[in-house]
């Protein structure tokens, strides 16, 4: 025990300390950092906010234009927009930050994360925890409960169970899409930004009535990257309303289906690009 | 000669931004995608709204949306902090060192960059977009120069006013947050999400108030031939005044800003 400082650091030094239970601490320090400076956590959390309300003002303009968006009037798409926000906000908090993977890579910080004893999605995730973007979910669950004050559907089982479960399984879909899109950025590390035309692009549609997509981008959002899944649909059935061409109402129950095999897609995404990452002798 | 100076760098960031090709091509891609995107959302809307919104048919959203994602690049919509990252790290102790205008060789460099931008990656968009979609082209041989003319006064607005904002930086020691509201609010007011026109008259009001429609929503206008003859020269000239209002702006800021600097070490 010549150094001191190299025991902390060896897994055998610290047995009991368990993944979920370092993932634990690793979130809370980086959360009582930001915490730390209030009024730049402030600005920031502000800002996730802000964003929501941008996103939103889109609907509202389109709505001021014409009373029906893809078949829905202000209050039906705003409840379409709430549902996809919330999931895209919490998917975007947990796993937003594997899209700095070439910032890591260009820095060779990757490769200090390889060697830890840690899942490196793991990892990537507690590195840079950004609590400010829970601003954005704050928003959406603000109008998603405006919408239902004003809107008031009838509480049954069905629709409980919807309101609830969209959100989680919309969390999940686009968090597949946010690892799917980590693993295609370990291949292509100056082309990013095709990964933005399915994650972002998701994210936009999917807060938009399925409606309105033209035929390809319909399918593709639906059967490829389920973006109409997180809200639309599952919106269809709680409204009462029957579905256009190519989604059919009881696709909106289908939301464990979807999450799961985009979550499979990612899984296999990661795998491949973690294992195909060579590093440059960091 | 001083003008050459400004004109190497522009050429030098011209082609140091030509290295990345695969992200032009991604860039593409991207805009692409969001542009079919956008165009649904729009149509729904021109077709809910009996065929005809804010005098914008189908045709003319189509332009509209294509012009958008073909100038989104070099006008650049995204977030943008060089200059803060700088006066962070204290580096900028040694630009303001050299014999040549902070300023005028950062606008320099951005013009550099916007130009191979609008080559590489709006002309193809245009391209795409006038092939898979369509695009109506203005009847009057005039747009097309004065529209090129009102792009570069929309992408200098868009860089004085980005560099406006990254002065905050002098004042506090993290700029981000500030940087990131603004780019929401320009997103909405400059017409990149949603033409100016169809907004609710509040929001029009505002929007007009602001810089940030004379960036974007005024060279798809002036190209697009929504606005012609005497209407397109008001509009250029409106986009002056902006620009020139808003440079004594940033540069009595940026003397003051100079003055407030502080850097240790070095």
């Amino acid at each position: 025990m010549a150094d001191p400082t190299a025991r902390v650091i060896t897994r055998e030094a610290a047995p009991e300390l368990s993944g979920w239970t370092a993932f634990r601490l690793l979130i809370a320090s980086r959360v009582r950092a930001q915490l730390t400076y209030r009024a730049n956590f402030v600005i920031n959390f502000a800002g996730a906010f802000v964003l929501g309300l941008v996103e939103f003002s889109e609907i509202y303009i389109l709505l001021h234009n014409t009373p029906l968006l893809g078949g829905l009037d202000l209050l039906q798409a705003a409840l379409v927009f709430a549902l996809a926000n919330v999931g895209f906000a919490l998917a975007d908090l947990v796993v937003g930050q594997v899209d700095a993977i070439p910032q890591h890579v260009r820095m060779g910080t990757l490769e200090s994360f390889l060697t830890r004893p840690m899942p490196l999605l793991l990892q990537l995730v507690t590195a840079d925890f950004q609590l400010r973007r829970l601003g954005r979910a704050v928003f959406a669950l603000l109008v998603l409960v405006v919408v239902l004050v004003l809107l008031r559907p009838e509480p049954t089982a069905a629709t409980v169970y919807l309101l609830i479960a969209t959100p989680l399984w919309g969390a999940t879909i686009y968090a597949g899409l946010f690892v799917l899109a980590g693993g295609i950025q370990f291949f292509i590390i100056e082309g990013t930004e095709f990964t933005n035309a399915f994650v972002y692009g998701a994210g936009y549609a999917g807060q938009l009535p399925g409606s309105v997509l033209i035929a390809p981008l319909r399918v593709a959002f639906t059967f490829v990257f389920p973006a109409t899944v997180t809200a639309y649909l599952p919106a269809l059935v709680i409204l009462g309303l029957p579905g256009p061409g190519f989604l059919p109402q009881w696709l909106g129950w289908c939301g464990p289906l979807f999450a799961l095999t985009t979550g499979l897609l990612a899984a296999l995404g990661w795998r491949l690009g973690v294992r195909h990452y060579t590093g440059a002798g960091g | 000669m001083t003008v050459r100076r400004y004109l190497l760098l522009m050429s030098a960031e011209f082609r140091r931004q030509s290295t990345y090709r695969l992200a032009l091509v991604a860039g593409i891609f991207t805009n692409t995608v969001f542009g079919f995107l956008r165009i649904s959302a729009l149509f729904a809307a021109v077709r809910g709204g009996g065929g005809s919104i804010g005098g914008y048919d189908l045709a003319q959203a189509a332009s509209y949306v294509w012009l958008g994602q073909a100038f989104m690049a070099p006008v650049y919509m995204f977030l943008w902090q060089d200059v803060a990252v700088r006066v962070r790290s204290g580096e900028i102790v040694s630009d303001l060192a050299r014999p040549i205008d902070l300023q005028a060789s950062y606008w320099a460099r951005d013009l550099g960059r916007a130009g191979l931008q609008f080559l590489t990656r709006g002309v193809p968009i245009l391209a795409l977009g006038g092939l898979l979609v369509g695009l109506s082209l203005p009847t009057s041989p005039w747009s097309y120069p004065l529209g090129l003319l009102s792009l570069l006064l929309g992408i200098s607005i868009s860089f004085v006013c980005r560099f406006g904002m990254n002065l905050i930086a002098f004042w506090t020691v993290d700029a981000r947050g500030f940087l990131i509201l603004y780019g929401f609010v320009m997103n909405v007011l400059s017409g990149f999400y949603l033409p100016v026109a169809i907004f609710p008259d509040w929001l029009q009001v505002v929007a007009h108030a602001s810089p940030f429609p004379a960036m974007f929503q005024s060279p798809i206008d002036v190209v697009s031939g929504r606005v012609v003859d005497l209407a397109a020269l008001r509009t250029v000239g409106i986009q002056l005044a902006w620009l020139t209002g808003l440079l004594v702006l940033t540069r009595v800021v940026f003397v003051r800003g100079r003055r407030r600097l502080e850097v240790q070490g070095g």
